[in-house]
């Protein structure tokens, strides 16, 4: 006969607790610093790991229905939005230059903050962290996933996006967004945790979803747009568990302080650096425009951000140094990318071209300081010469900062008629930067940085052919057989957006989803 | 400083001299003219002589720009690493001094890109 056992059941609060902090177990035939070997190393002291709150308040079981009934939501509009040819309500087919640019970028950073946090979850003693990086290694993965799933729509329509995972690898933009996240992953747990779950995911992260997301919106992109708001829930976990890192380590003793403050001066420039790219998507490749990048870092870095940094003032925390010379560039940042761009518009894959004259003015009007001054007689060099068949493609390869691996396009704080140089000889090697930034932060760990995987020395190395290339036969064409090893089509992927393919595609569907044939 | 690391931390600079054929780089950067986005960055043999660079190279990477055909050689101040440098056109890029991954540029008095804006 069966006994009649009251049936158990666990109140929120035991349930969390047993599984969390409950799944640790204390070993007993093991060292514990033979199990975690990357703790200590980079220097952070951590005497408690019970100190830690638990920002995320969620179990794994609830984690799984939770997500599971958010992803079917998802799934059903980005399906609807495929069935019903909802890329050909996007504003103007320029704009689809925003997702090829996010699908090449930005979506393989998911798979890497993924692999990321899994590591550094591996890598902490404490239980409580380690479910904490769990839970947003799973939300990574799922982003990734659902980024690729939403843009694959586009790829059956437009040209570009075809292969942005070996693209990803290769092309001598992407190296920028790519660099910046392998030297995150290539760092220590702490520093990985710094970097992408503090000073990317809290204090930058509004400054690259945002202008994406509201971009998509604007524009009649839905698909782009769903995914957004759906990653957005989890964003604000994200953000929870960066700011909670910060505060953990620098309570956990005073000799943290330096280490922390040093990790967030570097990956605030690093991660400012890769937001180039969205500087110039935001004031440049929108057809409808948001707001203006300058605006943008306004809101959600000197305002939000300077907020966050008095609140971290109590534990010794300052505002990074680059935030002075951040604010010097505001005013040309997206102009500089742009023409930087348009420049190598046959090296890219996807496609360029001069604002309208409308565009200008909305430019001039944002930025009355300098785009008329500076900008608007280049551009305005560059439409009449392409109206008279000369369009200006730059075939010479340019100059690399060492460390952000962005052309060496920025201008000297405060003159934006000079170019920025900065130099270090280094075991008999000169070394070059764009900024007295990236010259600080390749100064302090200069046997990191001498392994940059620079496209263009890479390229003139013989690294970027196809296999089996021979550059010393007659005729070769050293920038053809580059766009092959890129996996980028001449003529279809690059070159201007005026008379490419996809501007004469959308405008024949659309013709036809629109009027009678 | 030294990277943290959990063991001997040495690898080998990507871009040793060695690595490029025969060649070395040079950077060359135009002063005042911005519509070309960044300074240019060359594989040159060191025994390359300088007037080749300024007559054979140079007109392929900037001769897009109205400003370049009316560049007074004789004129123009070069610059290596920032500081003032007088290159000779017939030596070599050894002969004159210029080592792998040197950055020199040059100005053009008189020449102040598209309508007087640096471009």
């Amino acid at each position: 006969m069966d006994m009649q056992v009251a049936k158990k059941k666990l109140g929120l609060k035991e349930k969390y607790q047993v599984m969390t902090r409950g799944l640790d177990w204390e070993p007993s035939y093991q060292k514990k610093e033979d199990i975690y070997p990357y703790a200590s190393y980079e220097g952070i002291k951590i005497h408690d790991w019970d100190k830690w709150e638990d920002p995320f308040r969620l179990t794994m079981d609830a984690y799984w229905k939770y997500q599971a009934e958010k992803e079917r939501k998802l799934y059903a509009i980005i399906d609807a939005y495929a069935q019903n040819n909802g890329h050909l309500n996007v504003t103007d087919a320029r704009y689809i230059n925003t997702v090829k640019l996010f699908l090449t970028g930005v979506s393989p950073l998911e798979y890497m903050a993924h692999r990321g946090f899994a590591h550094a979850g591996r890598a902490f003693p404490g239980a409580g962290p380690r479910v904490a990086c769990l839970m947003q290694s799973l939300d990574e993965i799922r982003h990734a996933q659902t980024q690729i799933h939403a843009l694959s729509n586009f790829n059956k329509h437009y040209n570009g996006l075809h292969d942005f995972r070996h693209m990803h690898d290769r092309v001598w933009y992407l190296s920028v967004p790519k660099s910046f996240f392998d030297d995150a992953v290539t760092a220590g747990p702490f520093e990985f945790m710094v970097a992408i779950g503090f000073s990317f995911e809290y204090v930058l992260t509004n400054l690259l979803f945002v202008p994406f997301v509201s971009g998509a919106a604007y524009n009649g992109d839905m698909g782009t747009m769903t995914f957004g708001f759906s990653a957005q829930s989890d964003e604000a976990r994200h953000m929870t568990l960066g700011l909670e890192v910060i505060k953990f380590i620098l309570e956990q003793d005073p000799d943290n302080l330096p280490i922390v403050q040093r990790w967030i001066d570097k990956w605030t420039w690093r991660g400012y650096r890769v937001l180039t790219l969205v500087a110039m998507m935001m004031d440049y490749m929108l057809p409808k425009r948001t707001m203006s990048w300058k605006e943008a870092w306004e809101v959600y870095f000197e305002e939000n951000g300077g907020a966050l940094f008095k609140d971290l003032a109590r534990y010794g925390i300052t505002m990074p140094r680059c935030a002075e010379t951040i604010a010097l560039e505001k005013d040309h940042l997206s102009h500089q990318a742009w023409g930087t761009f348009y420049n190598y518009g046959a090296a890219a894959a996807f496609h360029t071209w001069v604002p309208e004259k409308e565009e200008m003015d909305w430019l001039a009007a944002k930025y009355p300081q300098s785009f008329d001054k500076y900008y608007r007689p280049r551009l305005e060099f560059w439409r009449e010469q392409a109206a008279k068949g000369n369009r200006f493609y730059n075939k010479t390869l340019p100059m690399l900062c060492q460390t952000c691996q962005i052309p060496m396009l920025f201008t000297e704080p405060g003159d934006p008629t000079k170019i920025c140089y900065r130099e270090v000889d280094y075991q008999g090697s000169k070394y070059h930067f764009c900024s007295d930034h990236c010259k600080e932060i390749f100064e302090h760990e200069p046997e990191k940085y001498v392994q940059s995987w620079l496209p263009v020395h890479q390229i003139y190395q013989g690294s970027c052919f196809p296999e089996g290339t021979d550059p010393s036969a007659e005729g070769f064409d050293p920038l053809a057989a580059v766009l092959q090893y890129y996996h980028l089509e001449f003529g279809r992927d690059n070159l201007d957006f005026e008379g490419s393919e996809d501007q004469k595609n959308f405008d024949l569907w659309r013709g036809q989803a629109t009027k009678n044939g | 400083m030294a990277v943290a690391a959990i063991g001997k931390y040495e690898f080998e600079p990507a871009d040793a001299l060695e690595k490029f054929h025969g060649a070395q780089l040079l950077y060359i950067g135009w002063e005042d003219h911005l519509l070309f986005c960044a300074p240019f960055a060359f594989p040159f043999p060191p025994t390359m002589p300088f007037r080749a660079v300024v007559e054979e190279v140079l007109p392929g990477s900037f001769g897009y720009h109205p400003d370049f055909a009316r560049i007074d050689w004789a004129q123009a101040e070069w610059f290596k690493s920032g500081q003032p440098w007088r290159p000779d056109f017939d030596k070599s890029l050894a002969e004159n001094g210029l080592r792998h991954k040197d950055v020199i540029r040059f100005r053009t008095p008189g020449l102040r890109g598209i309508a007087g804006s640096c471009s």
